[in-house]
């Protein structure tokens, strides 16, 4: 369910009287979603789902309580605000407590799609229909997922902040396979306007992969220099976007810590070409303009040149360092060069294409060192072109490795991480020397 | 899949808890409304007929109901603080049909008269969009209806009843003997579940049950400045399907050894001054040389080893290529099945699939689609035998009945094909773990699971652990770091020469097994005793950075 900025003003205003904590919270949040799965050409499961919710959280010195409910008469919202006060008397003292902020300016963001909001049933039907006849044409066999979501958040506070937001998002990916299982292909897209999702055209990219991937020779496991496609990138990077976090390296338990204690602002930690930013504003990705501390997203440097620029610090941490807060990224968007990725491959003598990677999991937190497996088509690559398939391999490699042996960017695009469905804009990378220890019979 | 988490929580960075997901359109509830009583089923039946009649009324050939509450307790805490306390609650329907041959699912947290109505609806024209583009309808394995039943946890102590004072005393004293002991951080929680869930269909079953979960758990991690490394060691606890029972722990439920291990029940305060002796030991442990090592896998690890191996790849779904755009497809077949004779492992290894075990994550009375839960052999000495499905998978197998592995991590969420427990059964013949090790020449103890990572076929895989310990001509002579080791599945599980007989079987699992789009998450417990494969491929993890 959405409420518009003036609905959900009005009600938040209406539950904020009726405190008599200290400080208060209020928080109100909607959603509608459908969605759509398919497999073996034709349609699985699929389905709806509407929720409104109302968060309160009363503050009574350093003690909070917290209560929700789903419910909107009076009644109800009166009874949520005198159990979130009755916790709150009842927690202990949380040393970490940080008192509300008080009114924020914040900028109308860009999220919200109308197009997309206005999605049906039928509509996501429609658009798996176009999918699936590219995949039986192909000879092959299509499993994907469509999702589409509508969501709203507003909060409001009893030192006078009040936010809103609106956002659409629409996630489509497609796998195709051939029937004796010896080819696969991949495609995932991300937006928030529906309007740039073309089914037809990520369904031919996972055909041509799939078609390409038969017969896949074995090579050696060994060092090579890679090109990662950006569905790749997203993916591997993304648990050192979630690490970018002062206080765990502060207390040593992050590839971010300095041997010897502090962390690592400051320091040249990857190639020079590497630029990692955050930016609400971005029109190909872009993010709400506050967080749920209520504090404003704003664009903002995190690797510059190869630097650490900033590290998050929450507003704790950031008081115990005595230095200025800063929110965690809202997005991540990392810079890249004008070649595409025919180019990149032009201008290999030897290497791997790398369409997808698969089960990434963290080995060791201190060198952010990963394994995980490519999938979806793998390629040789010698003298510029692409010579043929080549089996899949396992990775054991640190990002922060690989960044560091960056020999060129191509042109950023936004993609999705297979895992968390969050999307990010980046550049297909090329590097050198990246990991491959064994290999997988997997297709 | 076991499911990554990314913490997100404010002040929980790397190294920190794993959160279990929290399921979706959860909202924060007080301890006391967690306690009161929910919908009535009288209530809940009256709600769900008119469900079932919209949907009947509106074209469904088939339809079903799962009312449901869903209650979680988070209690988190660092050192000398807690962290967070949060109660949740998420109630609210799901509905799925069968219309025009194709499913429709919808789901709402409306639950009045109205609501059901609107939604059956809604569940009905989303089958409908569907089935202009299916190519098979939906087969239905027939399912008797068993009228008003119900079914519970059989939980000694209700872990929400138990004052959060007395939790918070707990964790509070967890973290103190770390600390005392020389751990630098320690972080620590109890995350509780009680999904209280009504399932009504159009076969005439009306199923009111309750599930109780817990997981009491720890991380110690120890920093030595010097080097400026660091090592944790996580806690050896399971999640469980119990009660707060779980941490009243009898010296019979201890396994005793190079380090304390645990049966069914826990003994959080010993594990935790073990642990921090553990992680003090693993800073000054021996980096690993690479090689083929014998590996003497203890069930704490081993289950997972078996979940990603063994539990995913027997999942129908997969095999059919259900699942091939998301957590991938299988090694497996149809063909290797039928063929009779398809050596999955050694003929030591018998895998057996259940719902049904005391204190498991996946016991329960009846499935999310009203189907009597049941057990199965999956690998009967070393073959192929059988897969997991669910009623419009039976026929596929030519089975009568679904085998009743039906699941929805939430009223939110269609249920659809998860895997039930799925355990390795103890050895046959007398055989200890002291007996096991005195045979192992060069060979590596792994006690806990660490790093995990495999293949959407589930050929080639890559696992770590909380403890290893290097053995040598028969005898444990000290311990290893950075040690993980890397196999192809079937030849892994062909190596397999000994497993310890049903005195040291013991259970682990997951709260967070991952699957399907929407991504789910599934409860799930694995069964092993310690078991010994030979000549296993071991890497070296270290790296340097900067």
């Amino acid at each position: 369910m959405i409420y518009t900025r003036e609905e959900a003003q009005k009600l938040l205003k209406k539950v904020l009287s009726y405190s008599k904590a200290d400080e208060c919270e209020v928080s109100l949040s909607g959603s509608d979603s459908g969605n759509i799965r398919y497999a073996r050409n034709s349609v699985s499961t699929s389905g709806e789902v509407n929720q409104l919710s109302l968060a309160v959280s009363s503050s009574y010195g350093k003690k909070t309580g917290n209560a929700t409910i789903n419910e909107f008469d009076d009644g109800s919202l009166q009874k949520v605000v005198q159990r979130s006060e009755e916790l709150a008397q009842l927690a202990p003292e949380n040393p970490e407590h940080m008192p509300l902020l008080g009114p924020q300016t914040f900028a109308d963001s860009i999220t919200f799609v109308p197009e997309t909001a206005a999605i049906t049933p039928d509509t996501r039907a429609e658009a798996v229909g176009k999918s699936i006849q590219v995949s039986k044409d192909a000879g092959l066999q299509a499993a994907g997922y469509l999702e589409n979501t509508t969501g709203f958040e507003a909060v409001m506070n009893s030192k006078g902040l009040f936010a809103y937001n609106k956002a659409t998002d629409v996630v489509f990916s497609i796998t195709t396979r051939n029937e004796e299982g010896t080819g696969s292909g991949y495609a995932a897209r991300g937006y928030n306007d529906v309007t740039k999702l073309d089914t037809l055209s990520a369904t031919k990219i996972a055909t041509t992969k799939a078609s390409g991937s038969i017969g896949a020779r074995a090579i050696e496991p060994g060092k090579y220099t890679v090109i990662l496609e950006p569905v790749a990138v997203a993916y591997l990077l993304e648990s050192m976007f979630f690490g970018l976090d002062a206080r765990s390296a502060d207390e040593g338990r992050s590839f971010m810590s300095k041997p010897g204690g502090g962390n690592r602002l400051g320091d040249q930690l990857m190639d020079s070409k590497v630029n990692i930013y955050t930016d609400p504003f971005n029109p190909d990705l872009p993010s709400s303009t506050w967080n749920r501390e209520g504090q404003p997203n704003v664009k903002r440097s995190w690797i510059e040149g190869g630097v650490v620029k900033n590290l998050s610090y929450s507003r704790y941490w950031a008081q115990k360092k005595g230095v200025d807060p800063v929110p965690g990224p809202s997005n991540v968007i990392m810079t890249g060069g004008t070649d595409t990725l025919e180019e990149m491959i032009k201008s290999t003598e030897k290497g791997i294409l790398v369409s997808r990677l698969w089960y990434i999991r963290m080995v060791d937190p201190q060198t952010l060192l990963l394994t995980g497996l490519t999938r979806d088509g793998t390629f040789y690559i010698e003298n510029g072109e692409i010579k043929f398939p080549v089996k899949n391999f396992r990775f054991n490699e640190s990002p922060v490795i690989m960044l560091n042996n960056v020999e060129a960017l191509g042109k950023p695009e936004r993609t999705i991480s297979v895992e968390s469905y969050r999307s990010y804009l980046v550049p297909p990378i090329k590097a050198r020397d990246f990991t491959f220890s064994s290999l997988s019979d997997a297709v | 899949m076991k499911r990554k988490q990314f913490i997100q929580m404010a002040g929980l960075g790397l190294g920190a808890l794993a959160m279990p997901k929290m399921p979706f359109g959860s909202r924060l509830i007080d301890p006391a409304e967690a306690m009161q009583e929910g919908m009535d089923a009288a209530t809940k039946k009256q709600l769900a007929d008119a469900a079932l009649n919209a949907a009947r009324s509106s074209g469904a050939t088939y339809a079903d109901v799962r009312i449901g509450r869903y209650l979680n307790q988070f209690v988190i805490t660092r050192e000398n603080r807690v962290q967070a306390i949060a109660n949740t609650e998420s109630f609210g329907v799901g509905i799925r049909v069968v219309a025009g041959g194709a499913w429709g699912f919808a789901a709402t947290n409306d639950v009045t008269m109205d609501g059901m109505a609107k939604t059956a609806q809604r569940a009905v024209a989303v089958a409908k969009a569907n089935a202009k583009i299916i190519t098979e309808p939906v087969q239905l394995a027939p399912q008797q209806g068993y009228g008003e039943v119900s079914w519970k946890t059989p939980i000694e102590k209700n872990t929400f009843e138990v004052p959060l004072k007395e939790k918070i005393d707990l964790l509070m004293s967890v973290n103190g003997i770390a600390m005392q002991n020389g751990a630098s951080f320690i972080n620590s929680g109890i995350f509780s579940v009680d999904e209280q869930k009504y399932f009504a269909s159009t076969d005439g079953s009306y199923i009111d049950q309750d599930v109780h979960r817990i997981y009491p758990n720890f991380n110690v991690t120890k920093i030595d400045k010097a080097s400026g490394k660091f090592q944790t060691r996580r806690s050896l606890s399971s999640p469980v399907g119990m009660g707060y029972e779980y941490l009243t722990c009898p010296p019979g439920s201890k396994i005793p050894g190079i380090v304390t291990r645990y049966k069914d029940r826990y003994d959080i305060l010993e594990d935790v001054k073990n642990a921090t002796a553990d992680v003090t030991q693993k800073i000054a442990a021996k980096t690993v040389e690479p090689g083929k090592y014998d590996l003497v896998l203890d069930p704490s690890h081993l289950w997972l080893t078996i979940h990603e191996s063994v539990a995913h790849p027997t999942e129908l779904d997969r095999v059919l290529g259900y699942e091939a755009n998301y957590a991938g497809t299988s090694f497996l077949s149809m063909d290797k099945l039928r063929s009779g004779n398809f050596h999955f492992g050694s003929p030591l290894m018998n895998i057996h699939a259940d719902k049904l075990q005391p204190g498991s994550l996946g016991a329960v009375g009846y499935d999310d689609e009203g189907v009597k839960c049941g057990e199965w052999e999956l690998v009967k000495e070393g073959v192929l035998v059988n897969f997991q499905a669910i009623r419009d998978q039976a026929h596929i197998l030519g089975l009568k009945h679904s085998q009743g592995c039906c699941y929805s991590q939430s009223w939110a969420d269609v249920q659809f094909q998860r895997m039930p427990n799925v355990s390795l059964k103890p050895g046959k013949t007398t055989l200890s773990v002291d007996d096991i090790i005195k045979d192992v020449k060069k060979g590596i103890y792994i006690i806990g699971d660490g790093s995990f990572s495999i293949d959407q076929q589930r050929y080639n895989f890559q696992f770590g652990g909380q403890l290893f310990y290097e053995i040598e001509d028969g005898k444990i002579v000290g311990m290893l770091k950075d040690v993980a080791y890397q196999a192809v599945n079937q030849e892994f599980w062909n190596s397999l020469v000994a497993v310890a007989d049903e005195r040291d079987y013991r259970m682990g699992g997951a709260f967070n097994d991952g699957k399907g789009q929407p991504a789910q998450s599934n409860a799930v417990s694995h069964g092993s005793a310690t078991s010994r494969f030979n000549g296993v491929n071991v890497i070296n993890t270290a790296r340097k950075i900067g």
